[in-house]
């Protein structure tokens, strides 16, 4: 079993409304039962509703899998990063750490790093994750190319992302604009969006000024 | 004819060191081969293959950077000076929980828990008897002057000696029998999950998962055939049985440094690296450049930051001014997860042609309030 190679993952934070069903959903995967998987980031509080579903990115090169010292990360042939395999996870957190996504989980009591596994049961055989089975906004997508494109024509998927000087190109694909000064970009740059000047920084009116 | 790599040969020559240790070890514990049972070679020659592949397969795990860096940092961590006695005192404790009592994978799963339980100590009480045999270590020696009873020799030196006929007797010579009990139950437990748990079935392998579950039963299954067939059954078919169970316990033995036993010898790290946390826990924390919280101890994410870099990650950021953020790793996590947000929507912004900001989205709320609350307090006042 593997999962079709047309059938892709597409996410969208600037959609997420924040509703949790894809934490509440994600708990009944068979492959991490009763445990959710999913990050639900509030952005800022403070200021702001944006919210964020972290779902594993499920790199080509998966930095958590050549950090883990016990080999216990594998990748699928169809390009899904696994949560650590049991007899191998030796919970020595260096995963968690390294992933540029900040996705692994580490479940201290079961000294195990868990991870969003695509929902492999059930993408696998060619159904949805249970997270995007569930989105009411389509934050979380699962399916062909050509239905993201006809459903959301200004948009296009990104698949490398630049993390300082590193890049990762990624199975997971995030959307962004279709066009950026006349051409398509390229890439998303991550560690660009980093203040530089954390504490007491300037805020912008964003949202309420409509630029989404 | 390609050359082979540095770690190879290092990986190759341990193997060697090891297998030739194990013989010579053999052949002393044995006294010169005087107990050495010639029937059982193919399982000695089995057991130095096993030898050789074990080590020569543990040797490149440790050369990988993640895990030579680890495993020289849990000696480290473990013998430090102002730590030994700590983790000393800690040390059998946890032995005893991770290692006895598999309290992990309790917390993980019951059946789980149970069925490694089982096989666990099935296979470390069926190793014990079999191999101190196979080698010679151990022999039984009637006493001259006791046809009744049975004396045990160590590597040749005399210890305790039993009643042939009593408990202590039957339970050492059945000894492998009980073995077979404990895994036999504990191979039904882990085949059941395997044949109905929708979620091991997605990523289960034959030859990772299954194929150790099945070589153990047979191990276990045709040794009680042997104890059936010449103690019910006046040794019916005894010589194809023990072919039999010779081939699969051999099998065994080669595939020990392939699959999934491979974790036998790994698991140990787990200890190490228990002892690095604490010894992190103790030291300073690194602080994320980002949110300023603490989320790691900065001995791990400096090790991290050399593992990566090691393997060819560059995760180094190009920051502007004295506290600009040098390297990824020493943003937390959380903070990275925000970053998708923070670039998506700079990204949009750039597409929609707007300012760029660093906080895209982000809105600032309390000047908001501030704002629609000051008509109402000057209403109020008039």
């Amino acid at each position: 079993m593997s999962v079709p190679g047309h059938l892709n993952f597409y996410i969208d934070p600037a959609r997420c409304i924040g509703c949790q069903a894809c934490v509440q959903a994600c708990t009944e995967c068979d492959t991490h039962k009763g445990i959710s998987m999913i990050h639900l980031e509030t952005v800022d509080r403070a200021h702001s509703t944006q919210t964020i579903p972290v779902v594993c990115m499920h790199c080509d090169s998966p930095t958590c899998a050549e950090v883990c010292p016990a080999d216990a990360i594998k990748r699928t042939p169809d390009g899904v990063v696994q949560s650590a395999r049991k007899p191998r996870c030796i919970a020595c957190n260096n995963c968690v750490l390294a992933c540029p996504f900040g996705v692994p989980k580490m479940k201290v009591e079961f000294e195990l790093m868990m991870k969003c596994d695509m929902c492999y049961d059930r993408s696998s055989i060619g159904l949805k994750p249970m997270c995007a089975s569930v989105c009411p906004s389509q934050a979380l997508f699962f399916g062909t190319r050509e239905e993201i494109e006809a459903a959301r024509p200004q948009s296009a998927p990104i698949d490398r992302f630049q993390f300082g000087n590193q890049t990762i190109t990624t199975k997971v694909k995030m959307m962004g604009p279709r066009s950026v000064a006349g051409a398509r970009p390229e890439h998303l740059d991550v560690t660009a969006a980093l203040d530089p000047n954390p504490p007491g920084r300037s805020i912008s009116l964003g949202v309420l000024n409509g630029s989404r | 004819m390609p050359s082979l790599s540095r770690e190879t040969v290092r990986a190759g020559t341990r193997g060697i060191v090891a297998t030739l240790l194990v013989a010579a070890l053999i052949a002393i514990g044995s006294r010169n081969l005087a107990h050495f049972d010639a029937a059982l070679v193919g399982y000695t020659f089995a057991t130095l293959f096993a030898v050789f592949g074990i080590t020569y397969r543990y040797s490149m795990w440790l050369q990988r950077p993640p895990t030579a860096l680890y495993w020289r940092r849990g000696w480290q961590a473990f013998f430090s000076r102002d730590r030994l006695l700590t983790n000393l005192a800690a040390w059998p404790k946890r032995v005893i929980g991770v290692f006895a009592l598999n309290n992990f994978i309790f917390r993980r799963s019951r059946p789980r828990w149970a069925a490694h339980w089982l096989i666990m100590w099935g296979c470390l009480l069926a190793a014990a008897i079999t191999f101190p045999l196979v080698f010679g270590w151990i022999h039984f020696q009637t006493p001259a002057d006791d046809f009744e009873r049975y004396r045990v020799y160590v590597f040749g030196f005399p210890t305790f000696s039993f009643r042939i006929e009593s408990m202590v007797g039957g339970l050492i010579f059945h000894g492998l029998v009980w073995a077979s009990f404990l895994v036999i139950a504990g191979v039904m437990i882990a085949m059941r999950r395997r044949m109905r748990d929708r979620g091991a079935e997605a990523v289960q392998q034959f030859g990772e998962d299954f194929l150790p579950l099945i070589l153990l039963f047979a191990v276990s299954i045709t040794g009680l055939m042997l104890t059936a067939s010449y103690t019910w059954m006046k040794g019916y078919a005894y010589d194809f049985l023990a072919i039999v169970h010779a081939a699969c316990v051999i099998f065994t033995l080669l595939w020990l440094p392939f699959g999934k036993f491979f974790h036998i010898f790994q698991r140990p790290a787990q200890l190490g690296v228990s002892f690095y946390k604490d010894a992190g826990r103790a030291g300073e924390q690194a602080v994320c450049r980002n949110c300023e919280q603490p989320f790691a101890s900065m001995v791990h994410v400096e090790d991290l930051i050399r593992v990566e870099r090691e393997l060819g990650y560059s995760y180094e950021m190009q920051g502007v001014g004295e506290d600009a953020v040098n390297h990824y790793q020493y943003i937390c996590p959380r903070c990275r997860r925000l970053s998708m947000a923070w670039a998506q929507g700079r990204l949009w912004q750039a597409g929609r042609g707007r300012e760029v900001t660093d906080r895209p989205g982000i809105v600032d709320v309390a000047a908001i309030m501030e704002a629609a609350s000051a008509p109402a307090t000057t209403t109020e006042h008039a």
